[in-house]
């Protein structure tokens, strides 16, 4: 009986522990996510809605995954310079202005474009800081 | 059967009790307000109380056409202090007081009235555009574009909301994001912050509350 308790306490140990070891990059994917968020509510909700619907036609909504992933490269870039051209979302023109945020630190950016990026529908899974950081060293 | 009569007779009594507890309801009144002496039709004297009200105001609206007090006279309406380019606290207020508008489109007793405290750029043709944007359409919801002075006065001293330019602000104006609510004799009953759900949740609740008042 005692065998068998200390067994099954050994077992089920080595089964916590491979449970824990979680990999690095999905602990990163929910640190962003979370900080994303944050900066999501204090710089994006105003314009693009508290589920990234956008308002009418001044700020497109944010569930367009064609034209993210279409655009992934630009995102970074669009994040902290904002946008002065007329963009087409789910079919439709938007010509507003999209604001500069230039205190967003380039971590900030990475952040919030992963919580946009995998929220609302969208599932375009983790991008690394120093890959926008990159990004946003060639910006346009 | 005693008992079935006295289970009726304290059912018939609570019923009685929790019914008589409604009061009417009434909104307050906001601002300043000073006692008048008036003599009525007998010529006996009263004493009223008299509040602070709209002064008359004539604007541009979003169609270029002069409007004024005549449009809102006689109606229950919202108004506030905005401007198109501003990305901070305008678009929650707008987007909030969207579902406002939704839920009274029908009413004719019932408007909207929003202000741009930005003379140099919100001409008339610029409100036209956002309005259109934003997804209004119709003489129901006004875009009003006056001169500084006149919009800056009427904001401050008769609406009681604090706007300003700022050229340190981010879009170089800044203002509260109040929703003030106006009764039919241009009395203001009601300021709620145009950018919590909660309040505007609570502004959907008082417009038939104030609309009611009339009612009798």
């Amino acid at each position: 009986m005692r065998k068998y308790i200390i067994h099954s306490i050994f077992l089920f140990s080595v089964i916590a522990i491979i449970v824990s070891c979680q990999n690095q990059e999905t602990i990163d994917l929910q640190n962003y996510m979370s900080n994303g968020k944050d900066i999501y509510k204090a710089k994006c909700q105003n314009c693009h809605g508290e589920n990234g619907e956008g308002l009418g036609q001044l700020a497109p909504p944010l569930t367009d995954s064609v034209f993210l992933i279409a655009n992934k490269n630009r995102l970074a870039c669009i994040i902290k310079n904002g946008v002065n051209e007329t963009l087409v979302i789910h079919g439709k023109e938007y010509r507003e202005k999209m604001p500069a945020f230039p205190e967003l630190a380039d971590i900030d950016v990475a952040q919030v474009m992963v919580y946009v990026t995998n929220s609302f529908g969208n599932k375009q899974g983790f991008v690394p800081y120093n890959q926008v950081s990159t990004q946003l060293q060639n910006c346009k | 059967m005693n008992k079935i009569i006295s289970s009726i007779a304290i059912c018939m009594l609570s019923i009685t009790i929790l019914s008589s507890c409604q009061q009417d309801k009434k909104l307050p009144f906001y601002g300043e307000r000073h006692a008048e002496t008036k003599r009525d039709t007998a010529g006996i004297e009263k004493i009223d109380t008299v509040y602070q009200t709209i002064p008359n105001w004539s604007f541009l609206n979003q169609d270029s056409v002069v409007t004024t007090n005549k449009s809102t006279d006689g109606k229950v309406y919202v108004a506030d202090f905005f401007f198109t380019s501003c990305t901070t606290i305008c678009p929650t207020m707008h987007r909030n007081l969207m579902t406002v508008y939704n839920e009274f489109k029908t009413n004719p007793d019932v408007m909207f009235v929003s202000h741009t405290i930005d003379f140099k750029y919100d001409r008339p043709y610029v409100l036209k555009k956002y309005a259109q944007k934003l997804g209004v359409d119709g003489p129901k919801w006004q875009f009003l574009y006056g001169s500084k002075d006149s919009v800056y006065t009427l904001a401050e001293k008769n609406y009681l909301v604090a706007v300003g330019e700022d050229s340190t602000a981010k879009d170089g104006y800044i203002h509260q994001g109040y929703l003030v609510l106006i009764d039919k004799d241009r009395r203001i009953r009601g300021a709620y912050d145009g950018t919590k759900e909660d309040q505007v949740e609570q502004l959907k609740k008082d417009i038939p509350v104030l609309l009611a008042e009339y009612k009798k």
